[in-house]
């Protein structure tokens, strides 16, 4: 770092603006492509986990190795096979996501009631029915709050792949170590924090949308029926 | 009808059959309670009625068809079924709940939302709590939703897996209530679980009782039950106060009333004086000229009067009407002064029960 220079150059962000709106954007696209993928894979291997509790141990052995690898050894890895490109950032972004979606998928469609189950059954759902429409749904805020844990996260891993060539915002960190100069990087690291909570919020408003239920809820009725209460007061 | 022959459930893994050879018919229109001790079978034979658990012998049929023959999906749609807990789906609201079936039956929109709002007067569920999400209703509420629910596509058969069991004493006793009142009305063929045998007698047009395994001990009314119990296992089932749980179950309008001393406001002193003379009794009703009970008089209270009505009537503390229970009547007597319970069908004096006459109307039957 220059110490002369002041913590931010507005000068020059002024005229970066534009190219951090881009890097902005770009690193959008690499986490949403990421948590997509992730949840196309993630989601059958936990109804198959979750329906056969058999594959549950390898499947979450085999997410939980992969989310312990550090991301710049995997890029190391990759990068011989994969080039510098979009694909290897978004592999290692992927199985990154993985082991956060199957648990907490699991964990949703586990957190179902028996009951509810049994009565859906007892209805004559079908199971196919009653695995879209009674059990998904029920399990929903629980896998969006993992595709919500998942989306933060891989924002912040998003940073590292500039190391590859890719990163969106992890671009102008890298400038900023590179030139030892530090308001890109400031930048970069702000604009970072300000995608993951407006991730984070934005999935948060969808899934109240989704499950308007478990909001309701919460402010419950009276737990008796007045009704009832004529009923409770002693005759006469 | 729903006619169970010889049917049997073992499951694997287990050691004994659950259930072995249970054979019972249950008639159209009737609701049959079958009621045990917890390991009875009870339950396993109500989920075969619906194959929520596969048979392992024998045959079910309804209305003449084999269950076995439908689809179990199919074969469930046809047959309501309320279970301990409701289980009411969470994320639709009571309207939904409700249209669940007819739903999966393909009805169109229109039919759906005018089942919906029958549904909702038959079960006395105010508009209001259509729009709401389970959660947002009381225990009993949520019980009539679920019955609701069972009753959507409007089935012949109900099966109810202790229906009542969650709620309170008190919500309970309206539930059981409204479940007769309705049935008074729909006539469905209901079979009802419960560990509860003053629900059974309550709610019972017939009784299963069951023992360990499925050995069904007595099938009968419950007066004949608790008139002459099978087993010692059902009379040690029924327990004490079997008397008391008799005269429960019968209707004052079973023992004929005595006419019992009667006056009219006009009567004379003197003919009011023989007329108690003649019952053996120290008073007599006053019944007005439209067969209106007043109250009733004694000699004393008659002292230096002209007529009855110049005395003044003492109300009688307790009636009873010929719906009530011989319970009530009994109840009616040891509050009375007059030691008998005065039956008054729509505001018409009927005659008078007296102790002597409620027990040897009961030994009679």
């Amino acid at each position: 770092m220059r110490l002369a220079d002041p913590l931010v150059d507005w000068g020059w962000l002024g005229q970066h603006l534009g190219q951090l709106i881009h890097l902005a954007l770009q690193h959008l696209e690499l986490t949403a492509i990421a948590v997509g993928i992730g949840i196309v894979i993630a989601f059958p291997l936990a109804v198959l986990s979750y329906r056969h509790g058999r594959v549950y141990g390898p499947v979450s052995a085999v997410a939980s190795l992969l989310y312990t690898i550090p991301a710049l050894a995997l890029f190391a890895f990759l990068v011989p096979y994969t080039g510098l490109t979009t694909l290897t950032a978004e592999v290692g972004l992927v199985s990154y996501t993985l082991l956060i979606l199957i648990r907490n998928t699991v964990a949703g469609l586990a957190s179902v009631p028996d009951d509810i189950k049994e009565a859906a059954r007892g209805m004559g759902y079908t199971r196919r029915q009653q695995f879209w429409q009674v059990e998904v749904p029920l399990a929903m805020p629980v896998i969006i709050a993992g595709v919500r844990i998942a989306t933060v996260t891989t924002i912040g891993l998003v940073t590292v792949t500039a190391l590859i060539a890719e990163g969106g915002l992890g671009a102008y960190i890298l400038l900023g170590i590179q030139q030892a100069f530090a308001t890109p990087a400031l930048a970069a690291a702000v604009g970072s924090v300000v995608l993951a909570v407006g991730a984070d919020l934005l999935l948060l408003g969808a899934q109240r949308a989704l499950t308007p239920w478990t909001r309701r809820s919460k402010t419950q009725a009276l737990p008796i029926d007045p009704r009832e209460l004529v009923a409770r007061a002693p005759k006469g | 009808m729903i006619r169970l022959r010889d049917v049997s459930k073992r499951f694997p893994g287990a050691r004994g059959a659950a259930v072995a050879g249970f054979s019972l018919e249950v008639a159209e229109g009737e609701i049959v309670v079958l009621v045990g001790p917890s390991g009875s079978g009870k339950t396993t034979i109500l989920r075969m009625i619906n194959r929520l658990i596969e048979p392992s012998g024998g045959t079910i049929e309804i209305e003449g068809t084999d269950v076995m023959q439908l689809q179990a999906v199919e074969l469930r749609r046809r047959i309501g079924y309320v279970i301990q807990s409701v289980g009411l789906l969470p994320h639709r609201t009571v309207a939904q709940n409700m249209a669940t079936v007819p739903r999966l039956m393909g009805w169109d929109k229109a039919r759906t939302a005018a089942r919906v709002t029958e549904l909702a007067g038959m079960l006395e569920l105010d508009s209001e709590l259509l729009a709401r999400y389970p959660s947002e209703l009381s225990g009993g509420q949520r019980q009539r939703v679920g019955v609701a629910r069972a009753l959507g596509v409007d089935p012949p058969v109900l099966l109810m897996d202790e229906p009542f069991g969650a709620v309170d004493p008190i919500v309970r006793g309206r539930l059981q209530e409204q479940l007769l009142a309705l049935q008074g009305r729909i006539r469905k063929t209901i079979v009802l679980v419960t560990h509860d045998i003053d629900e059974a007698m309550r709610l019972g047009d017939r009784i299963a009782i069951i023992n360990t395994g499925g050995a069904l001990e007595q099938y009968a009314t419950p007066e004949e039950i608790l008139r002459a119990p099978a087993t010692p296992f059902v009379a040690d089932f029924i327990g004490a106060e079997r008397g008391l749980k008799r005269l429960a179950l019968a209707p004052v309008k079973s023992i004929e009333a005595d006419p019992g001393p009667v006056v009219h406001p006009s009567t004379g002193v003197a003919e009011a004086t023989a007329t108690m003379a003649a019952h053996g009794l120290d008073w007599a009703a006053v019944v007005g000229p439209g067969g209106e009970l007043i109250g009733w008089v004694d000699p004393a209270s008659l002292e230096g009067r002209a007529t009855v009505a110049d005395a003044e009537a003492r109300p009688f503390l307790a009636t009873v009407s010929p719906a009530d229970s011989l319970r009530d009547a009994l109840d009616a007597i040891v509050t009375n002064q007059t030691h008998v319970a005065a039956v008054i069908d729509a505001g018409r004096y009927c005659g008078i029960l007296t102790l002597e006459r409620v027990s040897t109307g009961l030994a009679d039957r």
